[in-house]
């Protein structure tokens, strides 16, 4: 009965979305305000229904409703109620009735926020992203229904995948939808914006705030998800230019190019069609994720759902939504006029090249993640792209990214004096650069050329954010929230430029053969193999290792890592969980490998240098997002026409 | 100063564009460098991997043929795509769902005495799951 409701309820849902996508547009086109004020409630009815079906689903996981197909897949009698909850978006049906849930809630959250929009603007943007949910409530109803039944009803279900039973991944895909998703708002925004006919710069102080908390979202999904990838699956790495991967990196780096445009619109009246385009694009990157993702073309350590149909369904679904929103910008972008001027020194140019290189970043990506795809498309052959490439190409944008990072903030808007800004950056960039190059001879004794770069690079963008900040408090003026959260973001990737540069420099890792009581040494620790002992978890048995790490003489850490074997599905899938004695200065990573021998098993065991601070730097650009977005401008409201671009 | 605003405004342009030419070349070249091209073991058998340059090869491992050293993380084993079948060499730890019967990708290279030997095995993190260049393999091999 309940999985009956929670269909009912979608296909509701589904209703109520294409009503949200028809009528308060026509209401618009005919200036018609009763039209135009169904959008709220539809809005809101929408996020009623959705979030109905989503309960029905999470009521079938935990009463252990085995007679829906998608629970008996992913579910069990012993699996943890926590794991059960999670379980709902832990494969590919539910998964996307949360990515429905995660559109009703920020289309509602735009209904509620954005009292101060005029009638006709917020009537077309909540209709925009009423069609975007009614493409997903189609996906779901038509190719990927969660409530399926099964008859016979079996006794008991089959298992989540061990892999996805870690508190790391049961928030990780919510933030990361929260994410890809809340680009919609500033896609559905341009688009009403095109609609209208009228792009000044209202539409992007709008847009603003929308923007900046879909990208801490995404921040904080992206930074998760290679923690758990560090954590969970032993491989020790952090990041491995896997296709899904990539696919959530590109809307990132198309979102951070669209915030710096955003503000340059807000503020100054420039690159008006430019950040529409950016807009347009960075949902569309978005879209392409949950292509690449969802339809199994790409080959991939993730790879979830393979079904043709899937594919093509999303694939159609992007070709709408990104040609449709293409050509309307074609038609209508030519009359827009950027009303700023600028010099060619000042932040404007600054912000502009910031964006050229995140997309040259941004493209690299594609070229990497969709070319083996075309290849393979065409019949030519079967190819995919190695580290090598993607590592270069961000070794190269890296290099102008971090220099614009020191330059660009320092900078005034419309016109900059380069003797002024000589004044003011080439000490920092003396001492940065200098003491960059000298840190890692003090700690180590010898010169390490890559290391002492990176973190000359980290420490430019450091002290010359830190210098901002100790001018403005200087002069005695106000902090307001979106500068410290402007502030606070650079510094974390300061702190990320330095982590990752240490972590690439100075990590070491090593696959070895230990008996019992035996040591290896790496980097300087010396670990030892107590023994290893048998163990029963809750759906699993194992065996977890007991390692002692010393340095030189004191011992400085326990390790315990396991290697489980889950029972419950319908075969035993073997797990390892690594595991890990984390400081600042760095990592000591143990996983377990298999017996070798008698009294012996093989490890991989691991140095990290300083891997913490880029997991501190991307909590800083989340929180740093978060408070720009506090701050008190985007919450005054503005009545229609009081705005003076 | 020597040099008037336009003339350094000119510089400035001609030296971005041979940035972005000089950008261009690099990322293309690494790009060439590190495409890992796929072979089925008949492919491999028929001569047609390179034998100088890294390339992934993917099938099932062959039941029985799993050897591990006991004092080394030495392992050997065979993969086949039901037609033909090739010796893969790896040193190091496995993944977890690398088991026999299972389809796995392995990245490599031939060495000295025409040995495949990888540098990656990947397995993937689904027990029902088969890399698809595995499962068009098989397919390919079937109907020959």
């Amino acid at each position: 009965m309940i999985p009956e409701l929670g269909l009912f309820a979608l296909i509701i849902a589904f209703s109520i979305s294409l009503v949200l996508s028809a009528v308060p547009l026509i209401g618009a086109a005919r200036n018609d305000a009763t039209l135009m004020a169904m959008a709220r409630p539809a809005a809101w009815a929408q996020l009623a229904f959705v979030s109905l079906s989503y309960a029905a689903l999470t009521y079938a996981f935990v009463v252990h409703d085995f007679s829906v197909l998608y629970v008996s897949q992913h579910s069990n009698l012993v699996q943890p109620l926590m794991y059960r909850i999670s379980g709902v978006w832990g494969s590919h049906e539910g998964s996307m009735l949360l990515w429905t849930l995660i559109l009703a809630l920020w289309t509602a959250a735009v209904a509620l926020f954005s009292r101060g929009l005029p009638e006709v603007l917020l009537a077309r943007v909540l209709s925009v992203m009423g069609m975007i949910s009614a493409g997903f409530f189609a996906f779901l109803l038509w190719t990927s229904n969660p409530f399926e039944r099964i008859f016979p009803v079996p006794a008991d279900g089959n298992a989540l995948n061990p892999l996805l039973q870690d508190p790391g991944l049961a928030i990780h895909p919510p933030m990361l939808y929260m994410g890809y998703v809340g680009f919609s708002v500033a896609f559905a925004f341009a688009v009403a914006a095109l609609l209208g006919g009228k792009l000044d710069a209202t539409w992007a102080r709008w847009s603003r705030p929308w923007t900046t908390v879909a990208w801490s979202f995404l921040t904080f999904g992206i930074a998760l998800g290679s923690w758990w990838a560090y954590n969970e699956l032993g491989w020790g790495g952090w990041w491995f230019w896997d296709p899904v991967e990539n696919a959530s990196f590109m809307p990132w780096l198309v979102g951070t190019a669209l915030i710096h445009s955003l503000a340059s619109t807000e503020k100054r009246g420039v690159f008006k069609s430019w950040t529409v385009l950016l807009a347009i694009l960075a949902f569309s990157m978005s879209l392409l994720g949950a292509f690449i993702v969802r339809s199994g073309v790409l080959v991939s350590v993730h790879a979830f759902a393979t079904d043709p149909a899937r594919g093509v369904f999303i694939l159609i679904f992007l070709c709408v939504a990104v040609g449709g929103s293409l050509a309307l910008y074609a038609w209508r972008s030519g009359t827009v006029t950027s009303t700023g001027r600028f010099s060619w020194l000042s932040r404007e140019t600054a912000l502009l090249l910031n964006n050229v290189i995140l997309l040259t970043a941004a493209a690299a990506v594609f070229v990497g993640t969709m070319y083996p795809l075309l290849v393979d498309a065409l019949g030519i052959g079967k190819i995919s792209v190695g580290r090598p490439y993607f590592d270069t190409m961000f070794t190269l944008v890296a290099i102008p990214l971090i220099l614009m990072m020191g330059i660009g903030p320092v900078m005034r808007w419309k016109k900059d004096n380069a003797q002024r800004l000589k004044k003011e950056l080439s000490l920092i960039f003396a001492i940065s650069l200098s003491v960059g190059i000298i840190l890692p001879f003090v700690i180590d004794g010898v010169l390490n050329i890559p290391a002492g770069l990176g973190l000359a690079g980290a420490l430019w963008i450091a002290i010359s954010t830190l210098q901002i900040l100790y001018k403005r408090l200087k002069s005695g003026a106000r902090l307001p929230l979106s500068f410290t959260g402007m502030i606070m973001a650079h510094l974390g990737m300061a702190m990320f430029v330095a982590g990752v540069t240490m972590v690439m420099t100075y990590s070491e890792e090593k696959d070895v053969r230990l008996e019992y009581g035996s040591t290896y040494e790496l980097s300087g620790y010396d670990f030892k193999l107590i023994g290893v002992n048998k163990m029963v978890g809750p759906n699993y048995t194992g065996d977890e290792g007991h390692l002692e790490v010393y340095d030189g003489d004191n011992k400085i850490a326990d390790l315990r890592p396991q290697k489980r074997l889950y029972t419950t599905g319908s075969s035993p899938m073997p797990m390892t969980e690594s595991s890990v004695d984390t400081r600042l200065s760095r990592d000591l990573y143990v996983a377990m490998g298999e017996p070798v021998g008698e009294d012996a098993w093989s490890l991989r065991l691991y140095y990290k240098s300083m891997i913490a601070w880029s997991w501190m730097g991307c909590l800083f650009m989340t929180f740093g997002g978060l408070l720009a977005v506090s701050d008190r401008r985007y919450r005054q409201k503005r009545l229609p026409g009081s705005e003076t671009a | 100063m020597s040099m008037n605003k336009r003339s350094k405004r000119k510089l400035l342009v001609v030296m971005v564009l041979l940035g972005m030419a000089l950008a261009s070349v690099l990322a293309l070249t690494a790009f060439e460098e590190n495409l890992l091209y796929f072979y089925s073991p008949t492919m491999v058998k028929n001569g047609e991997a390179p034998s100088e340059r890294k390339f992934r090869v993917g099938g099932l491992v062959v039941a029985g043929s799993v050897e591990r050293a006991t004092d080394s993380l030495l392992v050997k084993f065979d993969i086949t795509d039901n037609a033909e079948s090739m010796s893969v060499e790896y040193r190091g730890i496995l993944p977890d769902l690398f088991r026999e019967g299972q389809g796995i990708v392995a990245m490599g290279a031939f060495n000295g005495q025409n040995i495949f030997v990888a540098d990656e095995v990947l397995a993937k993190h689904d027990e029902n799951y088969m890399p698809p260049e595995v499962a068009d393999a098989l397919k390919a091999a079937e109907q020959q």
